[in-house]
């Protein structure tokens, strides 16, 4: 087996090696051992609240229906129809208690149920006993606060027990809601021409923040003064089965209880009562944790949940080694104040997003990168050593072992997959 | 004050002017052209009408955050746009109402083609300006912009101001 990551505790060297960024036999092998076998996110179930309401998805390179049947249970359909293929539901979202397929005209309710055909006198009076015509579901769907997740592998584990460590900070995101989160209208849907992986790095790795983002951090300064010096410091962790978390102290004001001087005198006073509020539910250093710390959490293999300036989620999925469709969320506690709102999206659009003073940045960099990887030939190695000589339990947020627990998770399924034939793109 | 009595024309030339400026690079002068309350938006695809409270932007800029805009992207970190991709505007169906009015108000297409590193983005849609007379010129008191795409597919971003 031709060696792609070299994982050298002795040497304190991590490499990877370039092709798994171009190969397309590479993407085949992850869409069999990775993206068949991993949880995947679909999205939020504040997205559809009530009974009836839909909206169309694409995970793991599948085209879903992420419905709130009548019966109350959220499911993932397949959108397509079983009767001839079309795509079912057309319109990105709204709400229906039947589907209906325009090519035949057969109908579903919105648990997938067939719920008739015209020329029903062509079939057998027994016809679809067995449910074989009704819309296909995800067997496995999963959610983990508000958080839905599915699974394409009818074996896997259960949700709880893939996110293990990651729950800790998916708690400390969403507690800083009495209420819960919601997401914001408007999911960002936008794409990066570079390799999936590239984008899994990028959102937890803080070592590029300052020479990337110095325009940002230059605004920040110029808006607070006060500011001495920016400060990007703190911890990198590996939370097992691929998910890692960087957790850190930073520049920016949070809309939790970190105001900042661009924000109003009222908001701070609000925000001082916010925090106050979060020491009587959790004690001072959990609520400490909450409002003051900032977190980019990585799910293996392609949900990242970054709890910082706001919180953001974003999933990607590769069309080509070198093209990734994203999808951009903001969340926030629902029956957020609008004044806060209003200062957490502006929070959010300054930093985030296509539009935003860093994302467009970033994506530049991965793009630099995938580009550049056509020395691959010559310039084979990536190096994602940074750290490792202070040893993977004191890692800083600035190191790398937060990418190099994907990678580990990531050789250990692809190792997997080299056993077998996968048959080429 | 004297308010000189405008013609449609007047209007257009200035939506041009605009128009040049970005495409020229001179985006301090854009800045210059908003005025002290000047708003720059662009609102999720297919809301146009959303509430920014409730839904997320692309962007949502006051005055203050318009003109950082317009001095970043000047800025060799600015890294998207550095080297700064070429790009060319074409404002079309102009319409003008209130040209009597305190408030002009305009809606336009636009087709912006963007071009860097041999790959040409186009961004296509509908700008919503609110347009006044301020000290004898025509300033912009409101931009927003509608895209009519399904998504930043393959564009990926709004690094330019559209």
């Amino acid at each position: 087996m031709e060696e792609l990551i070299r994982d050298n505790r002795e040497k304190n060297e991590f490499l990877v090696h370039r092709s798994v960024f171009t190969d397309k036999e590479m993407l085949a092998r992850e869409r069999a051992e990775i993206f068949n076998k991993c949880w995947l996110f679909i999205g939020h179930e504040t997205e559809v609240p009530e009974k009836g309401d839909y909206k169309r998805k694409k995970v793991g390179g599948r085209n879903l229906l992420l419905v709130h049947s009548q019966d109350g249970e959220i499911r993932a359909l397949y959108n397509t129809c079983p009767h001839r293929g079309a795509l079912v539901a057309r319109e990105n979202e709204g709400n229906s208690r039947v589907f209906r397929c325009f090519y035949h005209a057969w109908s579903f309710k919105n648990d997938g149920q067939l719920n008739g055909m015209p020329g029903k006198d062509g079939f057998p009076d027994d016809f679809n006993c067995d449910g074989e015509k009704d819309m296909k579901a995800v067997n496995r769907l999963e959610s983990y606060r508000g958080f839905i997740f599915v699974n394409f592998d009818d074996q896997a584990i259960s949700l709880d027990d893939y996110l293990g460590d990651a729950k800790e900070y998916i708690d400390l995101a969403a507690d800083q809601s009495e209420t819960g989160l919601e997401v914001l209208g408007g999911v960002q849907e936008y794409s990066v021409r570079a390799n999936w992986k590239l984008l899994a790095e990028n959102s937890v790795d803080l070592y590029h923040g300052m020479p990337t983002h110095k325009t940002y951090f230059d605004i920040k300064q110029a808006q607070d003064p006060g500011l001495k010096r920016v400060k990007l410091e703190g911890r990198g962790k590996d939370l097992g089965n691929g998910h890692a978390v960087m957790e850190y102290v930073a520049p920016w004001g949070r809309p939790v209880a970190q105001w900042t001087p661009i924000w109003s005198e009222d908001l701070k006073q609000d925000m001082e009562k916010m925090k106050e509020k979060l020491v009587e539910r959790f004690g001072e250093e959990r609520a400490d944790r909450i409002a003051n710390y900032n977190r980019n959490i990585i799910i293996f293999p392609n949900l990242v949940i970054n709890d910082i300036m706001a919180i953001t989620a974003r999933t990607f999925y590769p069309s080509s080694p070198g093209y990734m469709e994203v999808s951009g969320y903001s969340l926030a506690p629902i029956g957020e104040d609008e004044e806060h709102r209003m200062a957490r999206n502006n929070n959010f659009l300054e930093f985030l997003g296509p539009g935003g003073f860093a994302t467009p940045d970033d994506n530049e960099a991965l793009e630099l990168c995938q580009e550049a990887y056509n020395n691959n030939e010559e310039v084979q190695w990536n190096d994602i050593s940074k750290g490792m000589v202070r040893g993977e339990e004191n890692a800083m947020a600035t190191d790398e072992l937060q990418m190099r627990s994907f990678w580990r998770q990531y050789k250990v399924r692809i190792e997997e997959s080299m056993k077998k034939e996968v048959a080429q793109p | 004050m004297t308010v000189v009595a405008l013609t449609r024309q007047n209007v257009v030339d200035f939506l041009y002017k605009e128009a040049k400026l970005l495409d020229e690079w001179k985006l301090k002068e854009w800045a210059a052209l908003f005025t002290d309350d000047g708003t720059y938006k662009v609102p999720p695809i297919g809301k146009p009408e959303a509430s920014p409270t409730e839904s997320l932007f692309y962007v949502h800029d006051n005055r203050s955050r318009l003109q950082e805009r317009a001095e970043r992207l000047l800025k060799k970190e600015a890294h998207v746009e550095y080297p700064h991709s070429t790009t060319l505007r074409n404002y079309h169906n102009i319409l003008v109402s209130g040209v009597e009015s305190d408030v002009i108000t305009v809606e336009c297409n636009f087709t912006t083609h963007r071009t860097k590193r041999e790959v040409l983005d186009t961004f296509v849609g509908k700008h919503k300006y609110e347009i006044v007379q301020q000290n004898g010129e025509l300033a912009i008191k409101s931009k927003k912009v509608i895209l009519n795409l399904d998504s930043l597919r393959p564009h990926g971003k709004i690094s330019l101001i559209l």
